[in-house]
């Protein structure tokens, strides 16, 4: 008779083996082709490796090959889904290495564009969370809206997504008469969506438990891994380049920065990111409202600024605040008509680059969570 | 604080290190360093009172012809001021200490410096290719980098 042994268990203490589970790169929830490969044990992330550049295009290669005027479309194929904002840094930083300033009502109707086209980022962004948390309707509700946005952004470039619109020292062309009647109506419907959605998804108590108090981000981890954008701002830093360097008229508008407080779990969760894009996506609002004011109702040649020759010299790190962060371009030229390099710092690539630090302990289903949060588009990451 | 003044920061305390400060107009404030010594001087921007860059903005790698530069690209939250640190090193040896242990940020900035540029940053724990595939041969953003025919049997070229 064989003796019997006494195996005592003690229940959350058993050692499990680790399983590696691979997610992605053709799965809806990792918003793209992205692929994580997953470090399990039982159902408890213990590491996450990101695995990236599926849809790598050589952006940097190919902007080397093309004058600077060449390269606006190819930045717009960086975060598709918000291009007026890609273009911002980069106009920006070319025109400031040739010493080029555009007169204020190219100013105000860039602003709009950017402002516009924010919003329609962030409304992306709110409607894939939900859907990762499993909200199905306000992902419709926002979609119906921002093809309004879409809609004026067509009307004033012709294209409804990658618009290589903003020019270096000008604009493709001037608004269009009924240009503010649309974006009173916009701000209109907007308002009264949020104030829906808020009902629907932002304070629905099935919604708050699945992101309270998930993937929390410590400040100083956030600075230290350089995220930036909501990403930063859910951690509760104030840190918006349109109020710290601040370009075109955003030192004219009067607008709030606004931060995670951790209202229903803790500063920096999952939560309060997605709290920030819904609070800014008012405070575009605002903006709009004050640089629709400041355009002259004289109209002009927005196209008169454009130089016949862009060959500058020098080497600048231009950058401006997108909807996911800081966008910067590291752009040197030699006095020819091509650049030398262009580098893209994508915010989307450094704001993943933290997921193996913020999602360490928790369950895998809150992983689907935390990456929705932090809002990727591959096209950036990968360039 | 002025770059003048980090630049006199600098090289007070690192002294033949810090190489050179660059202000042309049209320009980035850039101090040219020694990559031997980087981590330091990286260390001492970030921790320095008056200096406290905690912000890493940006690391991009560049092609100079004869030799491969490094940009660092610093901001300081806390005092509102941003410079740019530079290090070249020669094609054939480019070896530059790695700074992710200073801020994290540039673990996948270095990989991607890697990647495309070639440059071999000594220390870093996982220098593997980040945006192309692992088995791709040379860099592609060196000037003199020649685009192969064909990979794994597939036409690059379209």
């Amino acid at each position: 008779m064989s003796e019997v042994k006494d195996v005592s268990v003690v229940l959350g203490q058993v050692p499990t083996q680790h399983m590696k589970l691979n997610v992605g790169p053709q799965h809806p929830s990792t918003h793209g082709v992205l692929r994580l490969v997953v470090e399990l044990e039982g159902e408890i992330v213990v590491d996450v490796y990101p695995v990236i550049g599926y849809l790598h295009r050589c952006f940097e290669k190919v902007a080397e090959q093309h004058t600077y005027t060449q390269v606006v479309p190819y930045v717009d194929r960086m975060d598709y889904v918000n291009s007026m904002n890609n273009e911002l840094p980069y106009v920006l930083g070319v025109e400031k290495m040739l010493g080029i300033t555009p007169s204020e009502r190219i100013q105000a109707i860039r602003v709009i564009c950017a402002e516009l086209n924010r919003i329609a980022s962030h409304q992306i962004a709110v409607a894939t969370f939900g859907m990762d948390a499993g909200a199905f309707t306000p992902f419709l509700y926002l979609f119906r809206d921002r093809e309004k946005i879409l809609w004026v952004l067509e009307k004033l470039s012709g294209s409804r997504l990658l618009y290589n619109y903003i020019r270096i020292g000008g604009l493709m062309r001037d608004i269009y008469p009924t240009f503010k009647d649309d974006l009173r109506d916009i701000i209109k419907t907007i308002r009264e969506t949020n104030a829906e959605i808020n009902n629907l998804l932002n304070n629905n108590k099935i919604f708050v438990e699945r992101c309270a108090n998930i993937g929390i981000l410590p400040p100083d981890v956030a600075i230290n891994y350089g995220c930036s954008g909501p990403m930063l701002r859910g951690s509760g830093i104030p840190f918006d380049l349109r109020r710290e360097e601040p370009y075109l008229i955003y030192d004219k508008l009067d607008f709030d920065v606004c931060v995670g407080s951790g209202t229903v779990g803790t500063v920096g969760d999952s939560w309060d990111r997605n709290w920030v894009r819904m609070l800014e996506m008012e405070q575009s609002l605002r903006i709009i409202e004050q640089a629709m004011e400041m355009i002259p109702d004289a109209s002009e040649d927005v196209r008169a600024g454009i130089p016949k020759r862009i060959a500058p010299k020098g080497e600048l790190y231009s950058r401006a605040e997108n909807p996911k962060g800081e966008l910067g371009f590291y752009i040197v030229g030699d006095g020819k008509p091509k650049p030398v390099r262009v580098k893209g710092r994508s915010p989307c690539y450094v704001n993943l680059s933290v997921i193996p630090e913020i999602s360490k302990g928790y369950m895998f289903a809150d992983l689907i969570i935390i990456l929705g949060s932090i809002d990727i588009v591959l096209g950036e990451i990968d360039r | 604080m002025s770059p003048n003044d980090i630049y006199q920061r600098l090289k007070v305390e690192f002294g033949d290190d810090i190489l050179s400060l660059n202000e042309e107009p049209g320009f980035e404030p850039a101090i040219k360093v020694n990559p031997n010594n980087i981590v330091d001087i990286m260390l001492f921007l970030r921790d320095e009172e008056g200096l406290e860059f905690d912000y890493p903005s940006c690391l991009s790698g560049v092609d100079l012809g004869e030799n491969l530069g490094v940009v660092y690209n610093l901001y300081s939250l806390k005092r509102k001021h941003r410079i740019t640190i530079k290090v070249e090193v020669p094609k054939d040896a480019p070896n530059v200490p790695s700074c992710e242990l200073v801020w994290r940020s540039f673990d996948w900035h270095e990989r991607e410096a890697y990647d495309l540029l070639g440059v071999n940053f000594v220390g870093h724990h996982n220098l593997r290719r980040i945006l192309l595939p692992f088995d791709w041969e040379g860099h592609p953003l060196r000037k003199d980098y020649v685009q192969p025919d064909y990979f794994h049997g597939m036409k690059v070229q379209y």
